[in-house]
């Protein structure tokens, strides 16, 4: 008997069933594809402006900096003035999302850098999959448009978030998951980001810029 | 005089019998305080009877020991019988003969039925006298500082919080003030405080600081187990604050030696 | 660093905590956790909701744990990641020192993991010439200290920020010695500088789990640093080792509980960082581990299923208990001697290394309930201290003199009528004894007592005989 028979022979003999028995598997089947949710906060909830506002001020309790554009196209002069303000150097490092790439960004005097990250980046831009408003969280998927280490190795991690894609909590963006993905389906990394890096194991003392970025900036793109 | 509303009780009774279950720390070392629990049961309209009982079995429980857990329930259980109700002026035997009763018996046909009905009619003393009896002021009068102790059992198992303090708030002349840490154990835990006797200490010299911070000149609550822990900390410390129960002082009967006080010191 | 545990000699431990003045300063960190808690749950009115909803998940998930665990490895293999089942310890440091070796692996980064710990992986991969790297900065502190953690989610709560200066001092000797580190932030930004080279340098990358996804073939961490995503998607391999009761059915079950972990942990209403990873790098990815594997460690927690402790099983290691109790408070973490402290502690670790071993832990506490009270899955812990007890009492286990002292007692609580005559007896002689002071401040076998706390005398007649003078009738 190998480790994995043994160990599941275990957890059936403790449980007094032979793995067979329909109604266990019908009732696992049947959560496994309704997924049904639980209980879930209002605090998320309402329309898109409600959201936004939720949003916002839960993402600036979690230390997050956030600005408002009105077009994806005024997005570069915004994070050419976050970088100026901050004193950081005017690189930016970037994946291919589309969305990105065709912004105006020759408005700007950015050097602009292509790929996953080198470890080496000051700064660097994704575009978010969501917003959640519940706890003013984005959630950011792997891929080449916007590679996950973007979001650990730079210092300052500035995040697109078009404001339609503000959902109410974490089950609507699984909803958006499951449209995108299929159902069973994820990306290979979905990261749910709220606010930037952070620890408290000295003395427990709240100190912001542990291993991931030491800011996160948020510019919600989208118009009244 | 008191406002005692009539008792929805469940025999509707217009004199209910209560049984006072007294606690073995109360019949051994500080019967003043089963006194006290009579003289408000009474005032608010009760018959009193004490049958001939010995110890709710908990210290037993809490070591591992069911088999003697469970005879001395069952003793329990036959001694107080024919009451409406089982009364003790203690939070911790309240929870065992409230909660704990019925988990023993739990699966055994007669005794299980038993243990719920006798769970059913009974309650620790200050929330029986609320809660049951509709009791909202009593007629002490008591004057100095008082801050109120919520012993574990009491406030956990059995929701006890605001009723002791709702019948202190009435007290003539009295001041409540809260700990900071009202909520948080004073490290008796029953016989854990001599097992772990250093381990106890630590948790009630936090106790006793959190008491001295308040600026209580007393300290109460409704477990002697506690009081004993908390009175000879503060009293080895050199603390002038005394600890009395609750009952003690809602029945208008402290005049007498604190919880570890000589006559002489009380005489002072 | 964890196997030998020294849980059986817990009373001796303590008193070293006790009498630790540098330990007993920093203790009073961790009861900030409280008030935050506190903070937290009332700014959300679903909150007790949510804890109802979460244990019955876990439930649900327990009484059909196999059938997920086939679910969710058939959905790891199908996103192109390989599970492994290890029984115990040894077989699951085998299997990951296989896998360092054969990926040729030099030095290997770890996001915290309990469960490593409690297989000793650190030792294990060091005497296979494989160094690892603690990346959670309290992991990375108490390993340059050679200690182990003292706290569920914040190992290094023990320590101060002197303490912090003195080992980075000593292990960062690389640079320049003249450089201030008075401030946390210091000591914050040295530690990311040099954590970021051992990140990007790393082979492999260890990682535990807080949750595995059944729906999805996920594993999911939560950390406020980001240096479990470091660990993870840097080198070519992640793995994660993961205990069984670590699955949940779907992505809706583990946004439930993920509402209560943080909340009851830190006061967080969400983690800096929750990360879903569902095996290796996509075809296109430009980042991410080409490989990833997962192993499932039983190590005693199968045999708790159906028994008197399997709701320790729906433990999802938020800390919350042992940031509430007194007895944790008083000595801390190390004194448990083992690898899960306070409450949860005290109910596991018996279950994973025997009574024999870590019977005392259940013992030392006052059953308080306030762990209880604050478990956002409702595990009910004094109870099963309780069982313990109990089975320590049947296996004749608990000290003698405890069980002659009840056995006494049990004989006259169990004749009334003796009763009565004794303790009037003992209490009168105890109040003369105490000669009009009121109190003793030294009594025969109550020495645990009386050496701290003085004890108040009996009045003088037993209530019952005062009662019986009184009324004359009694039943």
């Amino acid at each position: 008997m190998n480790a994995r028979e043994a160990i599941f022979a275990s957890i059936r003999r403790s449980l007094a069933v032979s793995g067979e028995e329909a109604p266990r598997r019908f009732e696992v089947e049947t959560r496994l594809k309704q997924a049904p949710p639980g209980v879930v906060p209002k605090r998320g909830q309402g329309d898109l402006r409600a959201r936004l506002a939720t949003f916002k001020a839960e993402a600036e309790r979690a230390q997050a900096s956030l600005a408002e554009v009105g077009t994806w196209a005024d997005a570069p002069a915004e994070i050419a003035r976050f970088l100026r303000e901050n004193n950081c150097p005017a690189t930016l490092r970037m994946g291919a999302d589309p969305r990105l790439a065709t912004m105006p960004w020759s408005e700007t005097a950015l050097e602009l850098l292509r790929g996953a990250s080198d470890g080496r980046d000051v700064s660097a831009v994704s575009a978010a999959f969501a917003g959640i408003a519940e706890t003013g969280t984005l959630a950011l998927a792997s891929g080449a448009d916007n590679p996950t280490t973007l979001n650990f190795l730079s210092d300052n991690h500035i995040v697109v978030l078009p404001r339609e894609a503000i959902l109410a909590d974490y089950e609507s963006v699984f909803a958006k998951l499951r449209d995108a993905y299929g159902k069973g389906g994820a990306p290979r990394t979905l990261n749910f980001i709220t606010g930037p890096s952070r620890s408290a194991d000295i003395e427990q003392k709240l100190l912001v810029g542990a291993h991931g970025p030491r800011r996160l900036h948020i510019i919600i793109v989208g118009e009244d | 005089m008191n406002a005692t509303a009539a008792s929805a009780g469940p025999t509707r009774t217009a004199q209910p019998r209560v049984g006072l279950f007294v606690t073995c720390l109360v019949d051994i070392i500080r019967p003043s305080i089963g006194f006290a629990a009579v003289k408000l049961l009474e005032d608010a309209g009760c018959k009193v009877i004490v049958p001939n009982q010995t110890c709710c079995g908990q210290p037993a429980y809490n070591s591992g020991d069911r088999a003697a857990a469970k005879a001395l329930a069952r003793q329990a259980i036959e001694a107080f019988e024919d009451c409406d109700y089982v009364v003790a002026p203690s939070g911790s035997c309240g929870g065992m003969l409230i909660k704990h009763y019925p988990d023993l018996f739990a699966g055994e046909p007669d005794l299980a039925e038993r243990a719920e009905r006798f769970a059913e009619k009974s309650h620790e003393l200050v929330s029986f006298l609320v809660d049951v009896l509709g009791v909202q002021k009593v007629a002490a009068r008591f004057d100095g500082t008082v801050a109120y102790h919520d012993s574990c059992a009491g406030l956990r198992e059995l929701g006890i919080k605001a009723q002791p303090r709702r019948l202190l708030s009435g007290v003539e002349g009295l001041t409540l003030v809260e700990l900071e840490e009202a909520e948080t154990c004073c490290g008796f835990g029953g016989l854990f405080a001599t097992k772990y006797g250093e381990l106890s200490n630590a948790i009630v010299s936090r106790k006793a600081e959190d008491i001295r911070a308040a600026s209580a000149d007393t300290v109460l609550a409704g477990d002697l187990g506690c009081l004993l822990n908390m009175a000879g900390k503060l009293s080895r410390e050199g603390s002038a604050v005394k600890a009395r129960h609750v009952a003690e002082i809602l029945a208008g009967m402290a005049e007498g030696p604190a919880i570890g006080e000589s006559e002489k010191e009380a005489a002072r | 660093m964890s196997e030998v545990a020294t849980s059986a000699h817990f009373k001796e431990n303590a008193h070293a905590a006790l009498t630790d003045a540098r330990l007993q300063g920093a203790l009073g960190f961790s009861r900030n956790f409280v008030g935050r808690r506190a903070a937290a749950v009332e700014r959300l009115p679903e909150f007790e909701a949510l804890r109802d909803s979460a244990r019955a998940i876990k439930d649900h998930t327990l009484a059909h744990l196999d059938l997920y665990l086939e679910a969710y490895e058939s959905k790891v293999r199908a996103s192109g990641g390989e599970v492994h089942y290890a029984q115990d310890g040894e077989e699951a440091r085998e299997i990951i020192i296989d896998l360092c070796k054969s990926m040729g692996a030099k030095s290997v980064t770890k996001g915290k993991s309990m469960i490593a710990e409690e297989i000793g992986l650190n030792h294990a991969l060091e005497a296979a010439g494989i160094e690892p790297v603690e990346t959670d900065l309290g992991e990375y502190i108490i390993q340059l200290r050679g200690e182990a953690p003292s706290h569920i989610i914040a190992p290094a709560i023990h320590l101060t920020a002197k303490d912090v200066e003195r080992e980075f001092r000593k292990a960062h000797h690389d640079l320049p010695p003249d450089r201030s580190l008075t401030e946390p932030e210091q000591l914050l930004s040295e530690a990311r500088q040099v954590l970021r080279a051992k990140f990007l340098a790393a082979d492999v990358g260890i990682t535990g789990a807080n949750f595995l996804i059944a729906e999805t073939g996920t594993s999911i961490i939560v950390t406020n640093e980001g240096n479990g995503d470091l660990t993870q998607i840097l080198p070519e391999a992640h793995i994660v080792i993961a205990s069984i009761e670590k699955v949940v059915p779907t992505l809706e079950d583990a946004a439930q509980l993920m509402r209560v972990l943080a909340r009851s942990a830190t006061g967080q209403d969400a983690s800096v960082y929750t990360t879903l990873s569902t095996g290796p790098r996509r075809p296109g990815d430009p980042d991410g581990p080409r490989a990833y594997h997962v192993v499932i460690l039983d190590n005693g927690r199968s045999a708790m299923l159906g028994g008197e402790f399997e709701d320790m099983l729906r433990c999802i290691r938020c800390g919350a208990c042992m940031n509430h109790c007194p007895v944790y408070q008083a000595v801390g973490g190390h004194a448990y001697g083992w690898v899960y402290p306070g409450p949860m502690g005290a109910v596991l670790t018996p279950s994973l290394i025997g009574v024999a071993e870590g019977g005392q832990l259940p013992n030392a506490s006052t059953f308080c309930g306030r762990c209880e009270q604050v478990c956002p899955v409702r595990i009910p812990l004094p109870n099963m201290m309780r069982h313990w007890r109990e089975r320590e009492f049947e296996r004749r286990l608990s000290p003698a003199p405890l069980r002659y002292g009840l056995g006494f007692w049990a004989f006259f609580a169990s004749r009334p009528t003796l009763y009565r005559l004794a303790t009037d007896l003992a209490a009168r002689a105890m109040g003369v004894a105490s000669r009009g002071k009121g109190r003793f401040s030294w009594l025969p076998f109550a020495g645990g007592w009386t050496r701290y706390r003085d004890l108040a005398a009996p009045e003088g007649a037993t209530f019952q005989s005062q009662w019986r003078a009184r009324s004359g009738a009694v039943r």
